[in-house]
């Protein structure tokens, strides 16, 4: 039975492109089919995450307005075999994404993959309504930084309100997901801690990832990170999380990256 | 010039800037005119309908865009029946 997936966030710049491609590439490993698509339509991005932006042909709205059978838009990953890309389209307007087109499309995907994973642009727009319209689950990245809690908590209402699930009476099963954490800095208490956050939005945790700059990395080659360096701190708090959206009953755990001698004694920063 | 430099290992960013470099050169071209790989493409396969009734599920679409040379590859399954019909046309 497919389950759709939407990471969203209220805020801007938080890690949903990652977060969707970290979690995509992690959840396809375990041989599901999945398909993560790209709803942020004139800014798309997830193709340049996944290191397929050379290879689009067609997008979302082509489907939508019947100009490309889906099988024809969908991307197939180089390096998991189960793993597609639907990508946003990089020109049109966003108003030629239509509830009913969407819907139609997100019927036709159910039926071929396990996972459909809709990567939300920020805000609040109809993007934004859209990619979480038929939702089964959400994931809401949240930074632990005021601005974010106050977004993620918005996006819970409209989770809430404004699915198709809740319309009729279900719930959208929710997840909160903490992304850059700053562990030394948490100790310090410069940072909002977990446990607040968790308290201030009433939704339960997915996992936590750790600042690193193996994220960086990641996208700077066009890979999902729990691709390019599996052994990551930010990969494998990513597999974790994966594993407890399968419904594995995982320890919470804060992965950190090994830094090597040389970086600790001068501080160095690797490109 | 710092000393660190000497020992800097070649990282993630020239490859990034590279496939920036390519991304946005196509980009860019596509914005005040219309990409000249997209009109291929529907040209061709305005082409190949006027001959066959094609099913689009049958047609196979892939590009890549380089950064001198971009490729376009579509894959026909013509089914042996139109083949017939174009012989006895002819």
């Amino acid at each position: 039975m497919a389950k759709v997936l939407v990471v969203t966030s209220g805020k801007g710049g938080v890690g949903k492109t990652t977060s969707t491609a970290a979690l995509g590439a992690a959840l396809a490993q375990t041989g599901q089919k999945v398909a993560v698509v790209d709803f942020d339509v004139g800014l798309r991005n997830l193709d340049l995450v996944m290191g397929a932006e050379r290879r689009v042909v067609f997008d979302l709205i082509n489907v939508v307005q019947g100009v490309a059978k889906l099988s024809q838009a969908l991307i197939r990953d180089k390096r998991v075999e189960t793993l597609w890309l639907l990508p946003a389209s990089q020109t049109r307007d966003k108003d030629a994404l239509t509830e009913h087109g969407v819907g139609s499309v997100i019927k036709e995907m159910r039926a071929k993959f396990d996972w459909v994973i809709c990567d939300s642009p920020a805000g609040i727009e109809r993007g934004a309504t859209l990619a979480m319209r038929f939702a089964d689950a959400a994931v809401i990245v949240t930074n632990p930084e005021v601005s974010s809690v106050r977004d993620s908590d918005r996006i819970i209402g409209l989770l809430d309100s404004k699915t198709e699930k809740a319309e009729m009476g279900q719930r959208v099963e929710k997840h909160i997901l903490i992304t850059r954490y700053d562990a030394q800095r948490a100790a310090r208490g410069e940072m909002l801690n977990i446990e607040d956050v968790l308290d201030i939005l009433s939704t339960p945790l997915l996992g936590i990832i750790p600042e690193s700059e193996e994220v960086l990395k990641a996208s700077n080659v066009g890979s999902p990170v729990t691709l390019n360096n599996a052994m990551s701190a930010p990969a494998r708090a990513y597999h974790d999380a994966a594993r407890r959206l399968n419904g594995a009953d995982v320890p919470m755990t804060i992965p950190t990256d090994r830094k090597r001698l040389f970086d600790k004694l001068f501080g160095r920063r690797a490109a | 010039m710092n000393v660190f430099h000497l020992f800097r290992r070649r990282g993630s960013a020239p490859v990034a800037r590279e496939r920036l470099q390519i991304l946005l050169s196509h980009e860019r071209a596509a914005r005040g005119q219309s990409d000249l790989l997209a009109i291929l493409r529907e040209e061709i396969l305005a082409a190949i309908a006027k001959h066959v009734t094609v099913d689009r599920e049958n047609v196979q679409i892939r590009m890549e865009r380089g950064e001198t040379v971009s490729t376009l590859e579509i894959d026909v399954e013509i089914p042996h029946s139109a083949g017939m019909l174009l012989a006895a046309g002819s």
